[in-house]
């Protein structure tokens, strides 16, 4: 998973992040202003600084936080001037908005707040409906508001024009100020408390959040219109209270609580998506009348309380059908404040201590957790974070480094020491954030009594360090007696908020230019820790709505890391020192001389210990593949046997009995082509195909009674089949990767005549193995570049290992095996009937479907009875009713038709009877494989370039679209760093939805509306190039997804026909049109050979019919790219295949130059009796009818 | 890239050709043919001699039949090192193959274990793997394992299967998430020209200052004779520490030999043990004269 954060802030009011992955807190990047109290989310962490002003920090990202404005300039023809902006009274504004209702002209649009920024100047938008427009982009109709078209007609009488430009968000890694309701209020009633949640109430828009704030006189105010396009949103409104509100808290979903003056919690009820303020307050008492609750914090299933006495109480049976919950207990433990995070996660701030502790145990089933445990790493600014912290402000103090060195050294010696070297370190506005902290205790008095102490021991700590740099030795005098001057300045400064704001900003002034300021802050900050130089930092809030933790990533916070190196613990592709070592290297050479020095010239010798035939057997359950079909017991035996040549075969045994005789079929694992596991409700079942198998499109299928035992013997089965075709290792940077519909991933060695023009090798004898992960998409490059995509849309790059998922042991490498999780929805429909009655009710006509039932009607699925897809599979989230189901749906998810089973649509109609809605529940997998998580922009598809490059180091272009429809360029992309470094966002006008970048860097990309876009000038130099030029789509045809090769460009459509572009030529690279070339295609994949192989629909066997199939197309000339026919592969079942990692020019090339046609002949007759029945030629892949698919056939 | 799976199989898979001949005044019925045959390296020399029992068996009378031993040019092999360490600590400067003679008479009872079954072989290996555990995990991941993984770590041994014997064997190769390798590391340090059979000693994977120990620090800090002549060990080593005068002045140049093979002194000890151990889990080290050519 990647790291996320957790957020804190110390009495000094200066705000800290901890990474999961992390060791150390680390300064907020912006360190001004000081804070009070923070809340978090993934993206954004909002804060009440000490001037009481809210402020909002948006987290850096490659991808830019873009706003489309847009406004219409609209004309009217008249006889004299033709077009112009004389428009009738009655008409609408020449510049106006969509509707023409709102005047907009292009200079009444101001940037929202300073922390915007114009991307461009106003330009006119000419692309209507995926169509371009004449240029000037002018689009013409008969009348306001009428339809408007791209042509002009005779009776065009208006025209309109949509101007567009965008504005950037540039405040990101800095806190931005957000406006006060007004600035006369904010005098007399400040801010006091401030909350974020929501991110799961709604998705639309994307980024939503509910941002809550109270004032110092008790009201709640909501920040209207937050989203991620808009992190500042519009304006505050006001929430009527039943009293006057301390506090309050918002979970990630619809709750909503707050804490009285009095002691009371209040609930906001009716909070939904269609209304995330909510409607009412609900009251609910403290659990004890003494004691008035000061603190709550809420997350989806809980509820966190402190009590005015420091009690921790947790509310039971909290959630959204019942926001109130039913009962309070007391937790072990003080706390001044908890906070709920995601996962229902929960921090808090010790009593005593002022530490932040991390509740142990919470589980979905055991919601309050076990224990606290204090996170004790220490800040990295205690050690070594000079660079970007005190040294800002303290110019001319250079002696960071050497002070880290005697941090290290002093760790050794004497443990106390340790916490005074570090304190030089601390950032130098210490006064000033001390007293907005504004805290009680004797604060200069302990500086006083401090004091002598902390330079004495500075001075004995940096004395030794002045050894090594003369610089150091110069600076130190004037930094010991900045800190004899400074207790003076303190003990005045602690008396009063406001003057002490003054005086310890002219002190930092004066300071500034010495490096006395860090000795300053050191005392300071010493001087408030009741526990001496050793004490641990001391926080006051903590927020946990930006922290993931996972269960099987355990933290590192509660051991005290000493060593500086180790804190950054990045995962990183690059390879590991281990392995370029030169002992390695060493080790193994040395190995292939001692077997060439010890073995070579003896083989002939004989085996001291000779292998045996080695049996496993087994009860499983075998579908028998003839009428009637069905489960039958089956022993099954694996006998493997080591031949002459010293290599294993094996043979599968499937013993059954037929009529009480006793039969057996059996496999040669070295004709195996695949062995894949089989989606099924009841049987943990898999399928072997052999290239037989294949055409018939009928594997064997073999059933286990547990996972766990399918497992066993898919490892055993697939190490034997690799090793009897003698595969072993990662998978080459020519393989061709494939995906299946269940998210497995396979991949296959392509051999040198599988792209020959004559007589290629036939595609259903490729031998796939399988590679651990789950994924949606896989692409590769030939260089061995593999980046995937989750079903959660996570990216994933491809770390060079093998094996993982089942595949363990010995025939999974050891190292480039990560823990990957995945995400996917599980969905079933609520079905219902109009009756004169009651209207919509669940009663439905005895001959309807079930009224909770799969999305066919024809499986009765309830809430309760349906499982996750495989038990290794696991529900993370309750179901929920999809609003983004396709079709569209009303304000509560319903979508309508005349009748089951027909067309819905997202409204009500007179002629509607029944409706149904799509509920869906999260379930998420563990597992492993050799991929590593690519964070934070989640994709939905991606390109690598497949070429290889001219050296190892020069970059390879790769480019993806993000799963909002950015598009996107990655940087830093090489054979070494696989995974880049950042992301090169390219602005659009529309989302996009597929790219594919070709051998020459021709980069075209789909939209959400249909067309192609080609991207001009793309280069090494240029990675992302400058501009689009718009390819219409095929007439009437909304493209979906692209493919190039070298010079080659296909692309699939929604109706599944698959186009090549025509006329593309070094100068016209956009090509002339698009060429049918055949039909039921759904994905297709173009190589750097311009091979194409494509996922295909319904390709029909000489047994059965199968659906996502994996097809080549045979007869692909430079002459004629299109190629002619068919070659079917393995299937159904397939998703995605991608072929742009083999580049491998097929060796007999040359020869059939000579007489092709001859050639082609004879390759036809040669197929024909090698492969049977099977016809070569087939132009598409056309099936007559619809066949019903047989139980047999591995559906999607 | 070469995965670090392909070095345990190369172990594991490493061979040594043998000539066996009987010992000329061994009495046969008629001329004993010499028996050639391939030792792996990481077994036991009587675990893998049953061919050559029988062989030579063939040509003698069963009176004259006795246990059986092995000898390279008069040193009584020692069954109980495995067959890559008598090779490396004796023979590894000779040609191949490796000529071993085979006696049924006058068993060196100084030099050798009496073993008359395999049953000898195995209880020798367990306790070995029991205690290189107990170097590395304090014995608890052998503890923990049921006797039929025992008994799977002995069969592969004996039937020569990698996967079944790594499949258990990779448990006793992990060590906790936290920390950096095994307790200490099990390793026994062989010397051709010393009389102790080995050296074994306590030594910890990473310094106390965090550092990963090399193969290097183990040589110097365990090996007596070899610290004297330090200087001399390796030639990467040499140009490392080109200031230390060495007091041998003799050119007396030592090799540290694994498997046959010369890591370089700057390998993690770590990483050797974890890939480079015998079977019995101990890494065994001979360090050897330097050979002049």
């Amino acid at each position: 998973m990647s790291n996320s954060v957790l957020w804190a802030v110390d009495i000094l009011g200066k705000v800290y992040t901890l990474s999961t992955a992390g060791l150390h807190w680390e300064l907020c990047k912006d360190p001004q202003p000081e804070f009070k109290r923070v809340s978090a989310t993934r993206q954004c962490c909002w804060g009440l600084a000490c001037d009481q002003q809210i402020y909002v920090y948006v987290l850096a990202s490659d991808l830019p936080i873009r706003y489309q404005e847009e406004t219409y300039e609209n004309q009217r023809w008249n006889p004299v001037g033709g077009f112009c902006d004389r428009l009738l009274p009655s008409d609408r504004w020449p510049w106006s908005d969509v509707s023409g209702l709102k005047q907009q002209q292009l200079d009444s649009f101001q940037l929202p707040s300073p922390y915007w920024e114009w991307e461009s100047d106003w330009y006119v938008d000419e692309n209507i409906g995926g169509e371009p427009t004449e240029k000037g982009g002018w689009t013409y109709a008969v009348d306001f508001p009428a339809t408007y078209l791209k042509d002009k007609r005779w009776n065009s009488c208006v025209r309109r024009r949509r101007w567009i430009r965008y504005r950037r968000y540039r405040a990101r890694d800095m806190w931005a100020k957000i406006p006060s309701p007004n600035g006369s209020m904010q005098l007399l009633d400040p801010f006091n408390d401030i909350a974020v949640g929501g991110w799961e109430v709604t998705d639309e828009p994307v980024g939503r959040l509910s941002v809550w704030a109270i004032s110092l006189q008790g009201k709640v105010w909501y920040r209207e219109e937050v989203s991620h396009d808009n992190p500042e949103g519009t304006s505050w409104s006001e929430l009527a209270t039943p009293g006057e509100v301390v506090q309050i808290s918002c979970g990630p979903n619809d709750l909503l609580w707050a804490t009285l003056w009095e002691g009371q919690t209040i609930v906001r009820e009716g909070i939904n998506r269609n209304n995330p303020k909510g409607s009412s307050w609900t009251i609910v008492e403290p659990p004890t009348s003494e004691s008035g609750i000061m603190h709550v914090s809420v997350g989806t299933n809980v509820l966190w309380a402190v009590t005015k006495d420091r009690k921790v109480w947790f509310r039971r049976g909290v959630n959204s059908y019942n926001p109130c919950g039913t009962g309070w207990i007391e937790m072990v433990g003080e706390m001044m404040m908890v906070d709920v995070g995601l996962n229902d996660q929960v921090w808090g701030i010790g009593c005593d201590d002022r530490a932040v502790y991390v509740r142990q145990g919470v589980t979905p089933s055991e919601l309050s957790g076990k224990t606290w445990k204090a996170i004790v790493v220490s800040r990295e600014n205690d050690r070594s974070h000079t660079g970007s912290s005190s040294s800002l402000h303290s110019a001319g103090c250079f002696f960071g480094d050497e002070v880290k060195e005697e941090v290290d050294s002093s760790v050794l010696t004497d443990g106390d020491c340790l916490c005074d070297a570090e304190r030089p370190l601390e950032p130098p506005h210490a006064p000033e954030t001390q007293s907005s902290c504004n805290s009680k205790d004797a604060m200069g008095i302990q500086v006083v009594e401090s004091c002598p102490g902390v330079i004495q021991n500075l001075q004995e700590q940096t004395d030794p360090a002045s050894d090594h740099d003369g610089e150091a030795v110069i600076k130190r005098p004037d930094h010991s007696q900045g800190v004899v001057s400074k207790p003076a300045v303190l003990q005045w400064t602690n008396i009063d908020l406001v003057e002490t704001r003054d005086s310890a900003a002219t002190s930092s002034h004066y300071f500034s230019e010495t490096s006395s300021l860090s000795s300053l802050g050191m005392c300071s900050v010493k001087a408030d820790e009741p526990y001496g130089a050793d004490g641990p930092p001391l926080w006051i809030w903590v927020s946990g709505g930006g922290c993931l933790i996972e269960p099987h990533s355990p933290l590192k916070w509660f051991i005290v890391s000493l060593d500086l190196t180790s804190s950054v613990q990045f995962l990183s592709l690059s390879i590991t020192p281990a392995q370029t070592a030169a002992w390695r290297k060493q080790i193994f050479q040395q190995l292939g001389e001692r077997s060439r020095r010890e073995l070579e010239s003896f083989r002939h010798y004989e085996q001291a210990v000779e292998q045996s035939v080695w049996v496993k057997t087994g009860t499983l359950q075998w579908w028998r593949h003839w009428k009637p079909c069905k489960w039958m017991d089956v022993r099954v035996a694996l006998e493997q046997f080591t031949g002459n040549d010293g290599m294993r075969d094996s043979i599968l045994f499937i013993y059954y009995s037929y009529y009480e005789e006793k039969k057996y079929i059996h496999v040669f694992l070295n004709e195996v082509t695949v062995l894949v596991e089989v989606l099924n409700d009841t049987k943990h079942s898999f399928a072997v195909y052999t290239p037989e198998k294949t055409k018939q499109r009928w594997p064997i299928r073999i059933a286990a009674s547990t996972e766990q035992e399918m497992h066993d013997w898919l490892a055993l089965l697939s190490t034997a089949c690799c090793e009897s075709r003698r595969i072993q290792g990662p998978p080459s940077h020519r393989a061709i990767w494939s995906v299946t519909c269940k998210g497995d991933v396979f991949v296959s060695e392509p051999s040198s005549d599988l792209e020959a023009p004559s007589n290629p090798m036939p595609c259903d004898q490729l031998f796939w193995r399988q590679i651990g992960g789950h994924l949606q998409v896989v692409e590769c490059g030939s260089q061995g570049v593999v980046w995937g995509i989750g079903y959660d849309h996570t990216a994933w790059v491809y770390t060079g290992g093998y094996g993982g998922g089942f595949v363990q042991g010995l025939a999974s490498s050891s190292d480039n095996m990560y823990l990957q999780t995945d995400v996917k929805c599980v969905y079933i429909y609520e079905n219902q009937r109009w009756n004169p009655v009651t209207g919509y009710s669940s009663r439905g006509l005895p001959t309807d479907r079930y009224m909770w039932s799969d999305a066919s009607g024809l499986q009765e699925r309830t809430k309760a009875s349906t499982k996750p897809p495989s038990p290794q599979w696991t529900w993370v989230s309750d179901w929920y009713i999809d609003f983004n189901a396709p079709d569209g749906n009303d304000r509560e998810g319903w979508q309508y038709a005349a009748d089951f089973p027909a067309s819905y649509h997202g409204y009500k109609t007179m002629k509607d009877f029944v409706r149904r809605r799509r509920w869906g529940r999260k379930c998420k997998i563990t597992t492993s494989g050799p991929w590593l998580e690519v964070p934070p922009v989640s994709l939905r598809d991606i390109s690598v370039l497949p070429r290889a490059a001219e050296n190892s180091d020069s970059p390879i272009a790769l480019w993806a679209i993000s799963s909002k429809g950015d598009v996107l360029c990655r940087l830093g992309v090489t054979k070494q760093t696989p995974a880049g470094s950042s992301w090169l966002h390219v602005g659009t006008d529309q989302p996009f939805i597929s790219v594919s970048v070709g051998a020459d860097l021709q980069v075209w990309t789909i939209a959400r509306d249909g067309s192609a876009f080609y991207r001009g000038s793309v280069s090494l130099q240029h990675p992302a190039g400058d501009s689009w030029y718009h390819v219409p789509s095929p007439q009437k045809q909304k493209l979906k997804q692209i493919s190039v090769g070298q010079t080659s460009v296909f692309a699939v459509d929604e109706n599944g026909n698959l186009w090549f572009r025509q006329g593309i030529t070094p100068s016209y690279p956009q090509g002339s049109s698009w060429e049918h070339v055949s039909n039921n295609i759904r994905k297709v994949s173009v190589g750097p050979l311009d091979q194409v192989w494509v996922i295909a629909d319904k390709v029909q066997g000489s047994h059965s019919l199968s659906c996502g199939t994996v097809c080549h197309r045979t007869g692909v000339q430079p002459q004629e790219p299109k190629g002619n026919s068919w070659d079917y592969g393995i299937g159904g079942g397939w998703e995605h295949i991608t072929v742009r990692g083999n580049a491998t020019v097929p060796s007999k090339v040359v020869l059939q130059e000579a007489s092709e046609e001859q050639l082609f002949q004879s390759l036809h007759a040669d197929h024909g009796e090698g492969a049977g029945k099977r016809s070569p030629i087939k132009s598409t892949l056309l099936v007559a009818e619809e066949q019903d698919l047989d139980a047999n056939a591995i559906t999607c | 890239m070469t995965d670090d799976k392909d070095v345990l199989r190369d172990i594991w898979f490493g061979r040594i050709p043998a000539c066996f001949t009987l010992y000329q005044d061994e009495l046969t019925e008629r001329e004993a043919e010499p028996y050639y045959l391939l030792l792996p390296r990481i077994s036991y020399l009587m675990l893998v001699t049953d061919k050559v029992k029988k062989h030579f068996q063939k040509v003698m009378r069963p009176e004259d039949i006795s246990e059986i031993w092995f000898d390279y040019e008069g040193t009584p092999l020692k069954w109980h090192y495995p067959v890559g360490v008598l090779f490396d600590l004796h023979a590894s400067n000779t040609g191949l193959p490796w000529n071993i003679t085979v006696h049924f008479k006058n068993f060196p009872e100084r030099d050798l274990l009496h073993c008359l079954s395999k049953d000898v072989i195995e209880a020798h290996f367990m306790s070995c793997v029991k205690e290189a555990d107990a170097l590395k995990h304090k014995g608890q991941v052998i503890n923990e394992m049921q006797k039929k993984d025992h008994k799977q770590l002995w069969m592969g041994l004996q039937n020569d299967k990698f996967d079944q014997f790594w499949a258990i064997n990779r448990k006793l190769m992990e060590y906790p998430a936290g920390e950096d390798g095994f307790r200490y590391i099990p390793f026994r340090i062989y010397q051709a020209i010393s009389e102790r059979p080995f050296i074994q000693k306590l030594f910890r994977p990473v310094a106390v200052d965090g550092q990963p120990h090399t193969l290097g620090d183990l040589i110097r800090e365990v090996c007596p004779s070899a610290v004297a002549c330090e200087g001399q060990l390796g030639q990467k080593y040499t140009s490392e520490f080109h200031g230390c005068t060495a007091p041998y002045t003799d050119g007396e140049k030592f090799q540290v030999v694994i498997h046959g093979i010369e890591p370089m002194l700057e390998t993690p000890l770590q990483w050797l043990s974890e890939h480079l151990s015998y079977p019995d889990n101990f890494l065994h080290i001979s360090i050897l004269p330097q050979s002049m050519d």
